[in-house]
């Protein structure tokens, strides 16, 4: 019980930022699926949601503030696509990522300048930010919330792409891009749609993020990112599930290295991890294999 | 015109810059913005090169360069910090472990070599990868190299995570120009040399390369090795240009700010990357800092929007812009080139003369 | 002409998970010969080709070049249980012998591709002489200072010298991918004969030609033949071409060779006619 009750602490925190990590991974999951695109941008979309929430709480009440925040982010993760990776859907791949890197630096620097950068604080939501115990161990109630939010809309997220008529579009545009276009899919649509759901994901999740955290800083969005995306690619690129189960692990891993006084490294284990799957197994847990034409 | 009569157009434009900037040094003040500016960009222009020998030269797509330059910078300032400054420097770990100075042509090739030895070994696992696949390797290994740095056990060695100072530094702005300006011609002379070549076969086509008997993995190394070598390099003349280095400086952003010169530059081309290096850290430095002033005033006009982090919204606007509309950058792949203004002014102004050399400048 | 074996294919098997693309495969192409390889679409011949030159790894079988053996494998482990081709031979000593594609074209087998791959930003010129690289003595530092000077003007003089035996060398400067199809055709076989090849692997040379440019490619193959003491070995579906310039022929259907023999056998064959002429006797 001793133990338990010194190591569930972390065990418990692992989940719920694994839950995190997973809601910004489906959107680099779903995007890479379809447009081959790292989208650099994804964790900065994810800090400006942070920072929209910050601000708006300043003049509204946070019941209105919750539903403006996460369409403010569902818009500009919308107009990101349509001005910064649509233009270039011809280009070769190394063009659109930089076009990613490049919106990456905008964001960033668009958040530094409005900040003056400076950590903004980052407003407590009432209920989620209380205090409960668990198995004697005491934490914060978005803790337990995280998790199975995070696995109910996953769920809502599969029904979504199985049974539904966009989904079913999204499945084939993620399978062959070209044929599918051949075939009457309005990929534009649903390569939108991709963003839409991905950005609605991140704002939830930096929704659940910044309260554990103190303040908002322009570069808060570049790590969770980057572990978003590491968990994508651990699951197996392309696969939502992979991503879910990635980046719980990723979550987990990071918060008992952390757990053992080992601060400086959980960053870098991230990475670790990283290197070790692409080269033992490139297509993650459950990518498929794809072969080069001749 | 010959190849002889080009080279000493170079060679003589080259001694004609030094010349030029030996004299501006004598007549400025020191503190001027435009040595500022120089010395940054010229350091820049190289980094900026090794990553276009890399991104634009092989195809390969790699962020490592922040972590490399970091190498470099780290290896060159715990190798010549003086002895006697040894015990202030590392202050909480008895003075380190390191109780020699090298020669400063010394440790900036060590920097170079120690960024080499790990970038061949970094490469080993990740050249295989694909595009962006290895674009994120290379970025988690930056990462990584980050992390081990500020680790408190090494610091002995590294000093953790605090200040590296008291290491030799440069006051000419010649300085940076002639190690910048050696290590950019030995990079342009591998370009043009046969395994240039190669590399450029491997961009354009990695399996009819590969068909033509060129060793993808050994060249691929190569590039990555040699390139990791100059960024280390930078990296060394970066701490002797800023006095202080720690870890933390060089996080991905500022791998990203090189990308970001080589588009603007043009990938695939050496001039364009040293032209942008400079119009860049001018820009930042120098010409946009009125952006960062909030009580900027035309003529009796406030302007508004102008504070602190407004020139860097700018100039992201800026690079957005180049890359949606300019995607060739400045100068695509082309070169900047003495023969290629003389054609310039041929065309313009010399429509009458008859026209020597032929069709190859055609 | 003594009859001595440039290439042999042995018992080769290319099984892609459940699918059988090249199915036993055996034959020989000795030296001087030119012998092709026809079929119909999908019959399995580019991924024969792919296995010949490195580029894919057999599933079973085994590559002899002039009597040594460069590729070697045979299905274990989970393969093995996959495994769904004929005649699973065991192997004594090494079980895998698999060289990178640039390997084998330094042997001296070198190859065409079926989907023109030239360098694309590179001139004519440029194309051919970074097929000189791989014949290079020099390492890095000695390009880079250029001390290989003699070298490097040896490789110029040579590419130029292929340029003008090609008849290309009135496109010398222009881009790879400027050029006309037809040239770029013939552009990508100077470039592999660059590589001072003894065998030559043409995938489908006269794809998209017209009947006057095939005719010319026709004479153009028997050419180099003669000129560079070549043996060739191509794939190719323009059945005047092919009944025209080859020695002997293979023919493959369903990724298994159905015959073998000269032009003459080959067009009686009731086999072949079955399976592959008579629905496309017009071609």
């Amino acid at each position: 019980m001793d133990w338990m009750s010194r190591n569930l602490p972390y065990l418990m925190a692992g989940i719920s930022v694994g839950g995190q990590y997973a809601l910004i991974a489906i959107g680099y999951t779903m995007v890479y699926g379809i447009l081959r695109l790292i989208n650099f941008a994804h964790g900065d979309i994810f800090m400006v949601a942070g920072l929209i929430m910050v601000y708006s709480t300043t003049v509204m009440p946070i019941y209105i503030a919750i539903p403006l925040m996460i369409l403010v982010t569902v818009i500009l993760g919308f107009l990101v696509e349509r001005v910064a990776y649509k233009p270039l859907r011809s280009a070769p791949r190394m063009s659109i990522m930089i076009s990613a890197i490049g919106v990456s630096y905008l964001l960033q620097n668009l958040a530094l300048y409005v900040t003056g950068g400076l950590s903004q604080q980052y407003p407590a939501i009432p209920w989620i930010n209380d205090t409960v115990t668990v198995f004697g161990a005491t934490t914060k109630r978005v803790t337990i919330i995280t998790p199975i939010l995070t696995i109910v809309l996953v769920l809502l997220l599969v029904t979504l792409i199985k049974k539904t008529k966009i989904g079913m579009a999204m499945r084939a545009a993620s399978r062959d891009f070209e044929t599918s276009q051949l075939m009457g899919i309005k990929i534009n649509s649903v390569i939108s749609f991709t963003f839409i759901i991905g950005t609605f994901l991140a704002a939830i999740g930096s929704l659940l993020f910044f309260t554990n955290y103190t303040g908002v800083t322009p570069t808060a969005g570049a790590m969770p990112g980057l572990k978003a995306f590491v968990a994508a690619v651990f699951g197996g690129i392309g696969s939502i599930p992979g991503a879910v189960i990635g980046a719980f692990i990723i979550g987990i891993c990071e918060n008992i290295i952390k757990g053992l006084g080992w601060t400086t490294f959980s960053d870098a284990f991230t990475f670790a991890l990283l290197i070790v799957i692409l080269i033992a197994k490139p297509t993650g847990l459950f990518g498929e294999k794809v072969t080069d034409k001749v | 015109m010959s190849t002889k009569k080009k080279t000493a157009w170079n060679v003589g434009l080259i001694a004609g810059l030094l010349i030029l900037l030996f004299l501006l040094e004598q007549v400025m003040p020191s503190s001027s913005m435009l040595f500022t500016v120089l010395k940054k960009g010229a350091i820049y222009a190289l980094v900026a090169v090794s990553m276009n020998l890399l991104n634009g030269f092989t195809g390969l797509f790699s962020l490592g360069q922040a972590g490399f330059m970091l190498l470099g910078a780290y290896t060159y300032a715990i190798l010549t910090i003086p002895v006697e400054a040894r015990n202030s420097v590392y202050q909480y770990f008895d003075g380190g472990i390191i109780q020699f100075a090298l020669p400063v042509p010394v440790a900036l090739v060590a920097g170079g070599i120690v960024a080499a030895i790990f970038a061949y070994l970094i490469g080993l696992p990740v050249l295989r990868l694909k595009s962006d696949y290895l674009a994120i390797a290379t970025l988690g290994f930056a990462e990584i190299i980050r992390a081990v740095f500020q680790w408190d056990k090494l610091g002995p060695i590294t000093n953790g995570s605090n200040l590296l100072r008291n290491f030799p530094s440069f006051r000419s702005v010649l300085f940076p120009f002639v190690v910048a300006g050696i290590c950019i011609a030995l990079i342009v002379m591998l370009i043009n040399s046969t395994y240039g070549r190669a590399f450029k076969a491997i961009r354009d086509d990695e399996i009819a390369a590969e068909a033509m008997g060129i060793n993808l993995a050994h060249h691929k190394r190569l590039a990555f090795v040699i390139s990791s070598f100059f960024a280390g390099v930078s990296g060394g003349l970066l701490a002797m240009y800023q006095t202080t280095i720690q870890a933390s400086m060089f996080k991905s952003a500022m791998t990203y700010e090189i990308l970001l010169i080589v588009v603007i530059g043009g990938i695939g081309s050496v001039t364009g990357s040293c032209i942008s290096s400079f119009l860049f850290i001018a820009c930042s430095e120098w010409w946009l800092r009125f952006l960062d002033n909030e009580n900027f005033y035309i003529g009796g006009f406030h302007v508004p929007l102008l504070r602190p982090g407004f020139r860097k919204v700018v100039f992201a606007i800026v690079i957005m812009v180049v890359v949606l509309f300019y995607r060739q950058g400045i100068m695509g792949t082309r070169e900047f080139s003495v023969e290629g203004i003389a054609n310039f002014f041929k065309r313009k102004f010399g429509g009458n003369k008859k026209k020597k050399g032929g069709a190859s400048h055609e | 002409m003594s009859k001595e074996n440039v290439l042999k294919v042995e018992n080769v098997t290319m099984q892609f998970g459940g699918v059988i693309a090249v199915d036993n495969m055996n034959l020989t192409v000795d030296k001087g010969e030119i012998v092709s390889l026809i079929g119909p679409n999908g019959a399995g011949k580019t991924t024969a080709f792919n296995v010949i030159t490195g580029v894919y790894a057999p599933t079973n079988g085994a590559v002899y070049y002039k009597e040594h053996k460069i590729i070697q494998n045979y299905p274990q482990g989970k393969m093995k249980k996959l495994y769904r081709g004929e005649n699973p031979m065991t192997y004594t000593g090494q079980h895998a012998i698999a060289p990178t594609p640039d390997k084998i074209t330094r042997l001296g087998i070198a190859r065409t591709f079926q989907n023109i791959r030239l360098f694309k930003s590179q001139t004519v010129f440029e194309n051919i002489l970074i097929a000189k690289h791989m014949l290079r003595t020099s390492n890095i530092f000695t390009a880079t200072f250029r001390l290989n000077g003699k070298e490097e003007a040896q490789m110029r003089r040579e590419s130029e010298e292929l340029l003008h035996l090609m008849e290309l060398d009135d496109v010398r400067d222009e881009l790879a991918t400027s050029l006309p199809y037809g040239k770029q055709r013939h552009l990508e076989i100077a470039r592999a004969l660059a590589t001072k090849p003894e065998l030559l692997l043409l995938d489908e040379p006269a794809a998209g030609m017209n009947p006057q440019e095939t005719l010319e490619l026709t004479q153009f193959i028997g050419r180099i033949r003669d000129e560079f003491g070549l043996t060739i070995f191509m794939i190719e579906h323009h059945m005047d071409l092919v009944m025209e310039i080859s020695d002997r022929i293979y023919v493959l259907d369903f990724g298994k060779p159905i015959a073998e023999g000269t032009p003459e056998e080959i067009r009686n064959n009731p086999r072949v006619i079955e399976a592959y002429l008579g629905g496309a006797q017009d071609e």
